[in-house]
C-alpha cells in the first residue's frame, strides 16, 4: 500500500517508473502496466471494475501519456493525453496506472 | 418513382441502429439522416431517451433509424450504455433486434471506435461503418486505407460530413445494399470482456490502426492551445465565472419582456373570456384554474429555453466537459460528481429542467444525488414570494453605507440554498452509499463551432418536452387547487374572503396548530395549500386569503406588513428556501427515476428541513424580541 505523495515534491526523474496518480505535469511516457491492485482507497468500485474502466478509456500498455492539466486545489483532477485522446480523470482513481518517463 | 416497382418493396420498415463513442457527431449524423421526422420518447422501464428517426431511400424502402446512447463498449455501466448493449444484442423488450448496425466514428479519433467495432462484430449483426467528420481527417492530412480496412473488420465504409449533409446517400445506398442481401438471423458470440480480453481487443485495435491509419500530418493543435487557457486553474476558473455570470444576464434580464408578454397575454385571455362567460363556476374554472395555470407554466418558457440554449452550444461545443474537469473537486468536496454542475445551475431557473439535464450523469448514485438536491436551488419561482415578504417585513436600512438590509437578505436565503445542497449531498452520501462517488472519467473532446442548425433541432425538442412534462402535470393540479380553494362556496352573507370558508380554508384552520410552532397564522397556512402548486401562487393566494383585490403587490406587503411579526416574516421566508413546495418538481422526479421512493423521499426531507429551519428562525427571532 503506497500513500499517495503529493506530486509537487518529487523531484522530475526522468526514467523513472511512476504511478499516474503521483505524476506531475508535464511528465510524459509510456504506459507499461496497468493493475488491478486493491489499494486501500475507496473507488466506489472494485479493484478490477477501475482496471477495466482505465482498460476501456485506452490506458493499456504501450500508450504514449502525457500530463497537461491539472485542477487548482491539490493538483487534482488531471487531464492526460493518452496517444491522440485528451481523458479527465482524478487522481486518486489513476494509482494502478504504471507510467515509465521518457529518459530526458 | 418507377424503381419501386421491381423489385417489390418489402412493408415493414427495414430497422437501422446507429452506434458510436460519445462526441463522434452521431447525433448529427442521425439529424442528416432523418431531418424533421424523429420522435423522442423512452424506452419501456428505464428512464433513458429513446429518439427514433424515419427516412424512405431512393427505391421507396422505409427505414427507422435508431440513435442509440454513445458508449465506449457493450460492457455496459449506466442505464443508457445498457439500452445500446440490449438494443445491439435484440434483447430490448418490446424492440425488434435492428437489421444493420451502423457504427459512427470520429474519423480523427479511430483508436477506442476500432475495438468498439471489434465487439460489434462479434454480435454478429450486419455492421457499416460511417467515418464521421472525415473532412478534418482530410484536412489534417490523416491517411486512412479505407479498402484495407473495409476487408479487414468484414464492414463496408463510408466517409461522411454530417454538419455539411456529405455522404449521406452514400451511407444509405450502403445500408440498402446490406439491406437487400440479409444473412439469417446471426448467433451472437458476444461476451463480456474480462481484463485480459479488453487487454487483447486493444492490442487488435492497435494493430488496425497501425496497418490502416497513416498519422495526421498537421494534428489539430488548437483544442490544446485553447485549453491552456480554459483549463488553467485561475484563468479557466474566471472565464467559467464570467460565462456563468453572462448566463445568468441572459436568462433573468433577457427574457424578462418575453415573460411580460407571456403574463399579459394570459391575463388578457383571462379577461376576456371571463367577459364572454356568464359569472359562475365555468367562469372561474376557465379563467382562474385552466388559463392561470396554462399561463403559469409557459411564462417560465423564456427563461428555460434562454437557459437550455446556453447548455446545449456548450455541450455541442465540447466546453461542458471543461466545466465538470475545472468544478470537480469542489464539488468531489461535497460528494457530487463534477457534470452534476450544470444540471444545478439550470435549477436556479427551474428544478424541471435541471431535473432533466441530470441525464448526463451516467452513474446512477450521483444522478440520484443530484435530482434530490436540485429544488434546494433557488428558482425563479421563489422570487416572486421572497420579494414580497422580503418587502413586507425586512425594514428598508443600509448598512455600512452601501449594503441594503433587502438585498443581504435576498443573498442570504440564495445563499442557504446553495450551502444545505451541498450539506444535504454529504449527507446522503454517507447515510444512503457509504463511500465515495464512483471513478471520475471522462473524455475531453476537441473543441468544434456548434451547428446552429443542430442547435436549434436540440432547442425545439427539449422545449417541447418542457412544455409537454410540465403542462400535463400543473394543469390538472391547479384545476385540483382551483377547486379545493372553491368549494364548497362562502354561506350566503359571510364576512371575509370564500377560500376561508373552502376545503383549502379547512386544510388550513385544521394545520394551524402544527404550524404555530413556528409563526405561521392560518391565513399563511391556508396560503401554503395552493402554493403546492407552484410556488408563486402562494402570492396570489395570500392576496387572496388577505382580500386584497386587484394584483396590486404593494397593497398586499402593506397588509403583510400590518399583520405579520417581523419573526413570522422570516420563518416563512425559511420555510421557503427548503419546502417542497412544487408539486411538478416531484411528478418529474418520479418520471425520471421511474419511482415514488425518491419523490417521496425528497418530499420528506425538504419538509423536515422546512419545517426544521422556520422552528429555529422563528423561536430565535422571537427570543431576540422580533415577536
Amino acid at each position: 500500500m503506497n500513500a499517495p505523495l503529493s506530486p509537487a515534491d518529487r523531484e522530475p526523474q526522468p526514467g523513472l517508473r511512476v504511478r499516474l496518480r503521483d505524476a506531475r505535469l508535464g511528465d510524459r511516457g509510456v504506459i507499461v502496466d496497468v493493475q488491478a491492485e486493491a489499494d486501500g482507497l475507496d473507488h466506489g468500485v472494485d479493484a478490477d471494475e477501475l482496471q477495466r474502466r482505465l482498460l476501456e478509456f485506452g490506458f493499456v500498455e504501450g500508450a504514449r501519456i502525457e500530463v497537461i492539466h491539472e485542477g487548482g486545489i491539490g493538483h487534482d483532477p488531471i487531464a492526460v493525453k493518452l496517444d491522440d485522446m485528451r481523458i479527465a480523470l482524478r487522481r486518486r482513481d489513476a494509482g494502478d496506472v504504471m507510467i515509465q518517463l521518457d529518459a530526458a | 418513382m418507377t424503381a419501386a416497382l421491381d423489385p417489390p418493396v418489402p412493408l415493414t420498415p427495414a430497422r437501422i441502429a446507429l452506434v458510436g463513442n460519445p462526441n463522434c457527431g452521431k447525433t448529427a449524423l442521425f439529424n442528416a439522416l432523418t431531418g424533421a421526422r424523429q420522435k423522442v420518447a423512452n424506452y419501456a422501464g428505464v428512464t433513458v431517451e429513446r429518439k427514433e428517426g424515419a427516412l424512405t431511400t431512393a427505391s421507396g424502402r422505409r427505414v427507422q433509424i435508431l440513435d442509440l446512447p454513445g458508449t465506449y463498449s457493450l460492457r455496459a455501466r449506466s442505464p443508457d450504455e445498457a439500452v445500446t448493449r440490449d438494443a445491439v444484442l435484440g434483447r430490448l423488450a418490446g424492440e425488434s433486434p435492428p437489421d444493420v448496425v451502423v457504427c459512427v466514428a470520429d474519423a480523427t479519433n479511430l483508436r477506442l471506435v476500432l475495438r468498439l467495432i471489434l465487439e460489434l462484430k462479434a454480435v454478429g449483426r450486419p455492421l457499416v461503418l460511417a467515418l464521421n467528420m472525415y473532412d478534418i481527417a482530410l484536412r489534417q492530412g490523416l491517411k486512412i486505407d479505407l479498402e484495407g480496412l473495409s476487408k479487414e473488420i468484414g464492414a463496408p465504409i463510408v466517409t461522411t460530413v454530417a454538419t455539411r449533409r456529405r455522404g449521406i446517400e452514400e451511407l444509405i445506398a450502403k445500408v440498402e445494399a446490406v439491406l437487400a442481401d440479409l444473412p439469417p438471423a446471426p448467433v451472437s458470440a458476444w461476451q463480456e470482456l474480462d481484463a485480459a480480453q479488453t487487454k487483447a481487443a486493444h492490442r487488435r485495435a492497435q494493430g488496425l490502426m497501425r496497418a490502416y491509419v497513416r498519422p495526421p500530418e498537421h494534428p489539430d493543435t488548437l483544442t490544446g492551445r485553447i485549453d491552456s487557457v480554459l483549463l488553467h486553474p485561475i484563468w479557466g476558473m474566471g472565464l467559467l465565472l464570467a460565462l456563468l455570470f453572462v448566463m445568468f444576464q441572459a436568462v433573468f434580464t433577457g427574457a424578462a419582456p418575453a415573460m411580460d408578454l407571456i403574463d399579459q397575454g394570459f391575463g388578457q385571455l383571462a379577461a376576456m373570456v371571463s367577459a364572454g362567460l356568464p359569472e359562475g363556476l365555468l367562469r372561474g374554472l376557465v379563467a382562474d384554474g385552466v388559463i392561470a395555470g396554462v399561463g403559469s407554466v409557459l411564462v417560465f418558457l423564456p427563461q428555460i429555453l434562454i437557459l437550455f440554449l446556453f447548455i446545449i452550444m456548450l455541450e455541442d461545443s465540447g466546453y461542458m466537459a471543461r466545466a465538470a474537469f475545472l468544478m470537480d473537486k469542489i464539488m468531489g468536496g461535497a460528494g457530487l460528481h463534477g457534470r452534476a454542475f450544470i444540471p444545478l445551475l439550470s435549477s436556479f431557473a427551474c428544478a424541471i429542467p435541471g431535473i432533466m439535464s441530470t441525464r448526463v450523469i451516467d452513474n446512477r448514485r450521483d444522478r440520484l444525488t443530484t435530482i434530490l438536491i436540485a429544488p434546494l436551488m433557488t428558482c425563479s419561482a421563489r422570487i416572486p414570494v421572497y420579494t414580497l415578504i422580503i418587502g413586507a417585513v425586512v425594514p428598508q436600512k443600509t448598512l455600512w453605507g452601501f449594503i441594503s438590509l433587502q438585498g443581504l437578505v435576498m443573498f442570504g436565503l440564495y445563499a442557504a440554498g446553495i450551502f444545505s445542497a451541498l450539506g444535504v449531498s454529504y449527507v446522503m452520501r454517507r447515510v444512503f452509499w457509504r463511500g465515495v462517488s464512483e471513478p471520475f472519467m471522462m473524455e475531453l473532446p476537441t473543441y468544434k463551432a456548434p451547428e446552429p442548425v443542430n442547435v436549434l433541432r436540440s432547442l425545439w425538442m427539449r422545449g417541447k418536452i418542457f412544455v409537454q412534462r410540465a403542462g400535463r402535470v400543473i394543469l390538472p393540479l391547479m384545476i385540483v387547487v382551483w377547486f379545493l380553494s372553491t368549494f364548497p362556496s362562502a354561506p350566503a352573507g359571510a364576512s371575509g374572503p370564500g377560500i376561508n370558508y373552502s376545503f383549502a380554508g379547512m386544510i388550513g384552520h385544521a394545520l394551524a396548530p402544527i404550524f404555530a410552532p413556528i409563526g405561521f397564522n392560518w391565513q399563511m397556512t391556508v396560503a401554503l395549500i395552493p402554493g403546492m402548486a407552484a410556488r408563486e401562487v402562494a402570492v396570489a393566494a395570500l392576496g387572496t386569503v388577505y382580500a386584497v383585490g386587484g394584483s396590486a403587490a404593494t397593497s398586499l406587503a402593506a397588509t403583510l406588513h400590518q399583520s405579520w411579526s417581523l419573526a413570522s416574516g422570516l420563518a416563512f421566508l425559511a420555510w421557503y428556501v427548503f419546502a417542497p413546495q412544487c408539486v411538478a418538481t416531484l411528478a418529474v422526479v418520479r418520471r425520471e427515476t421511474n419511482s415514488w421512493r425518491w419523490p417521496i423521499i425528497m418530499f420528506a426531507y425538504m419538509l423536515a428541513l422546512a419545517y426544521g429551519a422556520a422552528f429555529i428562525v422563528y423561536q430565535t427571532a422571537v427570543a431576540l424580541g422580533a415577536g
